[in-house]
């Protein structure tokens, strides 16, 4: 007979687990339109791009045994401008070297981006075609990559840097992957 | 009014999916394009997440058609290609999701949501069976008659 009673709190049983499920999409700073990186711990891939206005050409091994971030980012895009200010911060503090990838972008645009809202990159490569975009599994710009020094993916962000993404994941991620 | 708005919305909606392959991006060969256009279906753009590349008016779409068409015109199987775009974006990428151990709540979870409402119909209906319908006895017809009569 308790059994019996006991099936009575079966729906409240369903109702809470649904409820704690919608809770967790209801919570600040979830995006579900947020994937994560197929490549999250694969090596990352070889490209090589040419230099920003007239400079080397970018390729990985540029970086190779390094512990890098690159900025996925363009002229056009609104986000990036956001996000500027705390890539600006991190290359002041120097606690990671950045690599920028400008996306899709003409030349001229993004030298009066970096004019406007400050160059925080070592490096900038043009991926004008946007084939090196798409073997990172870039779906939108601005992204953000970070590779370890065995030239592997290790985190990614989709979407502008915030000064919380910068204190909750990317320096607990310098701290993890030993950044000197 | 709202009828014409609606049929402006609409013809707007048919313009956008018919021309969301461009003619310059198809290939020659009707097989290959056939066979990019069949590919193109089964991929997800990641950019509005519920069409497909083939429909999608978005960039990245427009860069992942042209680039199935460069994998099939280099000899990938259809297989190939899709693996190709699947290694960069992940499972999300396909419309339909792979089965395997992490879809296997997607998969299967209406088929034993059913099986658990089926399961609790047949015991809802087994403990309560029908009493069968005994005739009547005498006494029991005469009662009836009476309160008939009483009625009228």
């Amino acid at each position: 007979m308790t059994g019996r009673r006991l099936l009575y709190l079966l729906p409240l049983v369903g109702f809470l687990a649904l409820a704690a499920y919608f809770l967790r999409g209801l919570a600040p700073g979830y995006d579900p339109q947020v994937l994560p990186s197929a490549l999250i711990d694969k090596p990352a891939p070889n490209f090589t791009l040419a230099g920003f206005k007239g400079g080397a050409p970018l390729s990985n091994a540029d970086f190779a045994g390094e512990l890098v971030l690159v900025n996925f980012f363009a002229s056009w895009c609104v986000p990036c401008r956001a996000e500027s200010p705390v890539l600006m911060d991190l290359a002041r503090r120097n606690v990671v070297q950045l690599y920028g990838i400008d996306y899709k972008d003409k030349p001229e645009d993004a030298a009066k981006f970096l004019q406007t809202f400050g160059d925080p990159y070592r490096r900038i490569g043009v991926d004008e075609t946007g084939r090196t975009a798409i073997n990172f599994g870039v779906y939108g710009v601005p992204e953000t990559y970070a590779i370890d020094r065995a030239g592997r993916i290790r985190w990614r962000h989709v979407g502008p840097l915030s000064e919380q993404v910068v204190r909750t994941e990317i320096m607990p991620l310098l701290k993890q992957l030993g950044a000197s | 009014m709202i009828r014409a708005l609606a049929a402006a919305a609409i013809l707007v909606g048919l313009v956008h999916v018919a021309f969301a392959v461009e003619p310059s991006e198809m290939l020659s060969n009707p097989t290959l394009e056939a066979r990019a256009e069949a590919i193109g279906r089964q991929l997800r753009c990641l950019v509005c997440q519920n069409e497909s590349i083939e429909d999608s008016g978005a960039d990245l779409a427009h860069d992942l058609r042209v680039l199935i068409r460069e994998r099939l015109k280099a000899g990938d199987t259809d297989a190939q290609a899709v693996k190709y775009v699947v290694d960069r974006y992940g499972d999300f990428v396909l419309l339909k999701p792979p089965v395997e151990p992490a879809t296997y709540v997607l998969w299967f979870s209406p088929f034993a949501i059913l099986a658990i409402g089926a399961a609790g119909a047949w015991l809802y209906l087994r403990r309560r069976p029908v009493p069968p319908d005994e005739p009547l006895d005498l006494n029991q017809r005469r009662k009836l008659e009476r309160l008939l009569l009483d009625d009228q």
